[in-house]
């Protein structure tokens, strides 16, 4: 036990910089994954829980399936396929195309990854909505893109909000397959310090902590940002008949 | 010319058919309440003279314009107020913002301004106080009445209320027939789906009751109520007095 004590301490006093920069990349391409990823479901999902008028013309209405099948492929084989696949086909594939780096082919994987998720999660998130709330837009005068900025997509991605954040904690724990492109992120810089001290268990139980250590800090601030969310706009049932809104429907009442 | 004209519409959910050749009109200015039993198709005609639903045959003309074939349904829509059962407040955005923002939206209106109709319309409502609350934090009667000033702020040359006071507690029924009674003074064109006889005898200039997706009977509140000529009227009727 001392030993493994003593071990785990060389190789932080050693190889301090460079599992640092591991945690640096590997923080960087979650964020950058999870937020790129986000846009994209964003726009994937919202395209695909568009309704079109029903007086749409019928080029609009062909155009719309057609982009609706191209992207649940999108979808299915993002979903369908592992991570570590998709970034060695994609990188290879545009390497002759692009002549990109490491870190820009992890972040675009990581992102359409995300993307592909996300947009399930944004499409649940907007199914949530009630349907009165685009009903009510609509009868206003909006369009359908106006109904959908306004009204529905601030409402799904506040529905969708914990769901986000977790792929946000996924992104930092499955970023580490992105070592197969020799991205330098914490599973990459485990790996070599292991192969040069030979020392594998204590190499990895360092790696392991420093992914619990992420991942909680993560949740913990997801956690904040979610209750803070819930305090400023409750949106649980409520009754109408609470003691509190009577008081202000007689309030009212006698002023009119 | 009548505000509203329409012709023999007829609406269909799959196998059911709702509306069954309705001919129905209204002129500028009047208050006409659709009352009929749950089912009866009130609801689904409403909502077919601002196109939430559209119909399967006839013809409907508001303001002069054929609106089942309207390249352009939002701006129509934008001069026909509605107010829901369910109010249908935006629950991302506060009591104010909710009456700002179809404004500056859709009638591009500048957010100066626009605040300052919503505010005046708020205050008509008796509202003013809760502009910047939280729409669920605000009691039935008071979602419904914002909801009424929000359609106001967009000057709609009608209005169309489909069971406005249907989903509120007993006590909180008046506060929203007031705001509208209000409404119906000013000379405003209204279409009322409602269960509130008394309102509808009230202010109501025609009363049209509807059964099984036709119109049975149409007439005066004073004819429709104190001497109803239909059987199917009188049988309605005599469940509520």
């Amino acid at each position: 036990m001392d030993r493994f004590i003593q071990n785990i301490l060389k190789i932080l006093n050693t190889y301090g910089a460079s599992l640092w920069l591991g945690v640096k990349t590997t923080i960087f391409v979650a964020i950058t994954g999870t937020c790129l990823g986000l846009i994209l479901g964003l726009i994937v999902g919202g395209i695909r829980a568009i309704k079109l008028d029903y007086n749409a013309s019928k080029p609009a209405k062909i155009g719309k399936k057609i982009v609706d099948f191209l992207l649940n492929i999108y979808i299915a084989v993002f979903r369908g396929t592992p991570m570590m696949v998709q970034a060695l086909f994609i990188y290879y594939l545009l390497l002759d195309f692009i002549h990109w780096t490491y870190l820009q082919a992890a972040i675009v994987v990581i992102s359409v990854n995300t993307g592909a998720y996300m947009a399930e999660i944004i499409r649940s998130g907007i199914q949530a909505v009630d349907v009165g709330q685009s009903e009510a837009a609509r009868a206003l005068g909006m369009s359908n893109w106006q109904t959908m900025m306004n009204v529905v997509l601030p409402q799904a991605i506040k529905n969708a909000f914990p769901a986000i954040g977790n792929e946000f904690i996924v992104n930092i724990k499955d970023s580490s397959v992105l070592m197969i492109i020799s991205i330098t992120e914490l599973m990459f810089q485990a790996k070599s310090i292991a192969g040069s001290t030979f020392l594998f268990t204590e190499t990895y139980f360092i790696e392991a902590m420093i992914y619990l250590l992420l991942t909680s800090i993560a949740a913990f601030i997801l956690n904040a940002i979610e209750k803070k969310m819930n305090n400023t706009n409750i949106s649980l049932p409520q009754s109408v008949t609470a003691p509190e809104n009577l008081a202000f429907a007689r309030d009212n009442t006698e002023r009119n | 010319m009548p505000l509203v004209n329409i012709k023999n519409i007829h609406k269909r959910f799959g196998d059911l058919e709702v509306l069954k050749g309705v001919d129905f009109s209204v002129e500028e200015g009047e208050v006409v309440c659709l009352i009929g039993r749950s089912g009866s198709g009130k609801s689904t005609l409403l909502r077919c003279i601002n196109m939430l639903e559209q119909p399967d045959e006839g013809v409907i003309e508001v303001f002069g314009e054929d609106i089942v074939h309207t390249k352009d349904i939002n701006s129509y829509r934008a001069k026909v107020g509605m107010c829901f059962q369910q109010f249908n407040l935006f629950n991302n955005m506060n009591v104010l913002e909710n009456c700002v923002r179809p404004q500056v939206k859709i009638h591009k209106t500048p957010k100066d301004e626009a605040k300052n109709k919503a505010l005046l319309y708020l205050d008509k409502v008796g509202m003013q106080d809760f502009a910047h609350a939280s729409v669920n934090k605000i009691s039935g009667g008071q979602k419904q009445r914002v909801a009424i000033a929000r359609a106001l702020c967009m000057e709609p040359k009608l209005m169309l209320f489909d069971e406005p006071t249907s989903a509120l507690d007993p006590e909180m029924v008046q506060e929203v027939l007031n705001v509208m009674r209000e409404l119906a003074n000013e000379g405003l064109t209204m279409i009322v789906v409602t269960h509130e006889m008394n309102f509808a005898r009230d202010v109501a200039d025609r009363v049209v009751f509807m059964d099984d997706g036709v119109i049975v009977e149409e007439g005066s509140a004073k004819e429709i109520f104190s001497s109803p000529k239909n059987e199917r009227t009188k049988a309605f009727l005599s469940a509520f007095i």
